[in-house]
This record gives structure tokens, sequence and C-alpha cells, in this order.
């Protein structure tokens, strides 16, 4: 089971620049490695991180095998409204998990 | 090279290899949403409360919530266990715990469960200092202090050359650390995972070109109980992050 750690302020000015913090467990298998038995180990990654605001995409991330095991991807939006954010990754051998947070906008 | 002096790095010098880190390394690893680590204690928190089928019982069954019946245990582990009349480390107590009072089976060295538990026992001692009082440790911490001083491998190198003797010197572009394990199991960036002190030390050995030690081995658990009492005092960082 994919397991997520996401940090959003709870609450924010309207306006305000607020920074978004997700990591996301994964293996992130490159598919260029081989096992002990020289078999090659087939690629799993995650392909595709989306993040929207209330049903508005507002970040959007292509991944690759160079990127590390257990993404880890910062950005910054503007806090414009009370709701939810909604996290969304897609990956190899139809990986799927997301996440939701809440925010509150004063 | 002289040989591993008997001068050990007195009490006010020593640091953690925290302290060596860059800013970014710092940050992630104290940060609890960015530090790696934390999804294996959000693991071992959710095995922490599984029941086993054997007995239907779960961890917190007997020990409640961690956050109170598991504070400080980590900084005093490897801890003497009467019963066995030897040393025990966290990963071994968990093992015992699950064979005995479980009837499940033991985790396996290194497997994610493992980790996940020890990372969730270990996480809750995090800014506690190490303690190593016991009396009953003494013959393993002097067993531990020989085979950190004794010379061993192709490259003929003691633990204690790299890490009494030059710490804080350049070993391929890194900061030798003083070799102190506040924060185990931790994350570390090369491994790309959580790993465990026995992984460490496995490492190292590996470096020097010598023979590792079985996991759970007698010369393990000896190296653990002489690190843990050579690092007493020191605030525990589980789980850390190191580069």
């Amino acid at each position: 089971m994919p397991r997520a750690l996401i940090k959003v302020p709870a609450r924010a000015k309207r306006g305000e620049v607020i920074e978004i913090k997700t990591l996301i467990s994964h293996e992130m298998e490159t598919g260029f490695r081989h096992s002990n038995t020289g078999t090659a180990i087939p690629r799993d990654i995650i392909k595709t991180f989306v993040a929207s605001y209330n049903g508005e995409e507002i970040f959007r991330a292509q991944l690759f095998p160079a990127i590390a095991a257990n993404p880890f991807i910062t950005f910054h939006t503007v806090a414009t409204e009370s709701g939810t954010l909604e996290f969304s990754w897609n990956g190899d051998n139809g990986y799927a998990a997301s996440e939701q947070v809440k925010i509150s906008v004063e | 090279m002289a040989v591993p002096s008997a001068a050990e790095i007195p009490l006010a010098e020593r640091r953690s290899g925290y302290a060596d880190m860059s800013a970014a390394s710092k940050a992630m690893q104290d940060d609890d949403t960015a530090n790696p680590g934390m999804l294996w204690v959000l693991d071992g928190e959710a095995a922490w409360r599984a029941k086993t089928p054997a007995t239907g019982r779960a961890c917190a069954d007997c020990h409640g919530e961690a956050a109170q019946s598991m504070r400080g245990v980590a900084a005093r582990y490897p801890a003497y266990d009467a019963k066995r009349g030897k040393p025990v480390d966290l990963e071994g107590r968990i093992n015992i715990c699950r064979l005995e009072q479980q009837q499940a089976a033991a985790l396996r060295p290194e497997s994610k469960e493992l980790l996940a538990l020890t990372a969730y026992v270990a996480r809750q001692s995090r800014g506690l200092p190490i303690e190593s009082t016991d009396a009953r440790l003494k013959p393993y911490i002097e067993a531990g202090r020989q085979l950190f001083e004794r010379r061993q491998g192709q490259l003929n190198l003691a633990c204690a050359h790299c890490h009494d003797n030059n710490w804080g010197r350049k070993l391929a572009g890194n900061t030798v650390p003083q070799g102190h394990p506040t924060g185990y199991p931790l994350y570390r960036l090369e491994w790309q995972g959580l790993g465990s002190l026995q992984r460490r030390l496995r490492n190292c050995l590996i470096g020097m070109r010598a023979e590792s030690y079985a996991f759970e081995s007698a010369e393990f658990i000896a190296l653990e109980t002489y690190l843990m009492w050579r690092a007493r005092g020191m605030p525990m960082e589980a789980p850390a992050v190191r580069p």
C-alpha cells in the first residue's frame, strides 16, 4: 500500500503564496538494472503527478527513470479559496494513488 | 598508519553525522513531511496495530500506545536479556516478541516489515539521550571495542582508524564521520531506502574488503552494544537521513 506524506498549511490568507510538499513511497525501479541471475528487472516507476485545487489542475509533473525512489515534489501555489487539494500519482503496472488535503482560506 | 589508539573521542568532542550534512539534507531530516524515513514509520504504526493470525494479538494489545510505552526504549538497546544471557538489539527484541508472544514467524533482517516496526519504535525515542548503564553489558561492550579496534580485511584497517583517528577528514570527498549510531534505522540517500545499523556496518566491512558478519551474529550485537555505549548521552535522531 502506498504511503504519502503531504504538507499543506491548514489555513492561509487569500492571495498568499503557499508551499506544498509531497512525498510518496515508491521503488522507482529504472528498468536498466539486472538481477543477480542476469534477468532484466522491468521498469516500474511513477509516470505522472497531478495536483488540483477544488477540481482545477494547478500543477503537473512527468517523472522519468532517473528520479530517485520515494519521489519528493515541492511546489508553490496561490491560496485563492477554501476547499480541497487533491494529489494523484500514476505509473507503471496500473499504479494509482491519490490523497486529499483540506485548506481553509480567510 | 599508527595502530588504533586507545584514545577514544573525548565526550565533549563527539558529534553526530548530522552535523556534517548539507543544509538540504538537514532540512530533509528535520521536517517529518520531507523525511522519507517517516514512510516506514507510518507502515510501522500500521504493523503495530495489526493482529497476527495465530494469537489475534497486535503489539498494541500488550504495549498500548507506543508514544508512551516505547518512549526511550530504542535509546537503551541493545539491552541485556536475562533469559538468554546476552544482549539483544531492537530488531532481535521485536522478533523474540513475535515468536514468543504472537506465535508469528520472525521477520527477515532488513525486510520492509521489520524495518518499519523498528523505525516506529525508534521514532518514539527521538531527542532522548542514549543510555548505556547496565553493568551486565560490560563484557559485550569490551568485545565490541576489540572488534572496533581490530585490523581486518584486505585493506588491513580497523573501524577505529577512520572513526576514532581520522574523523572530520575526507575519504573520497566525503567527511569521515565519528560513527555514532544515533539515528538508526535511517534513510540513506545512497540506498534510496531505510536500513539498519547492521546494514551500515556491513557496508563499512565490505569497504574494508573484510568478510561481513551474519545479520544478528554475536559480533554485530557486540559492535552495536559498544557503539551505543560510545554514543551514550547523545540524542536519538531516528529515523535519521544520511547521504
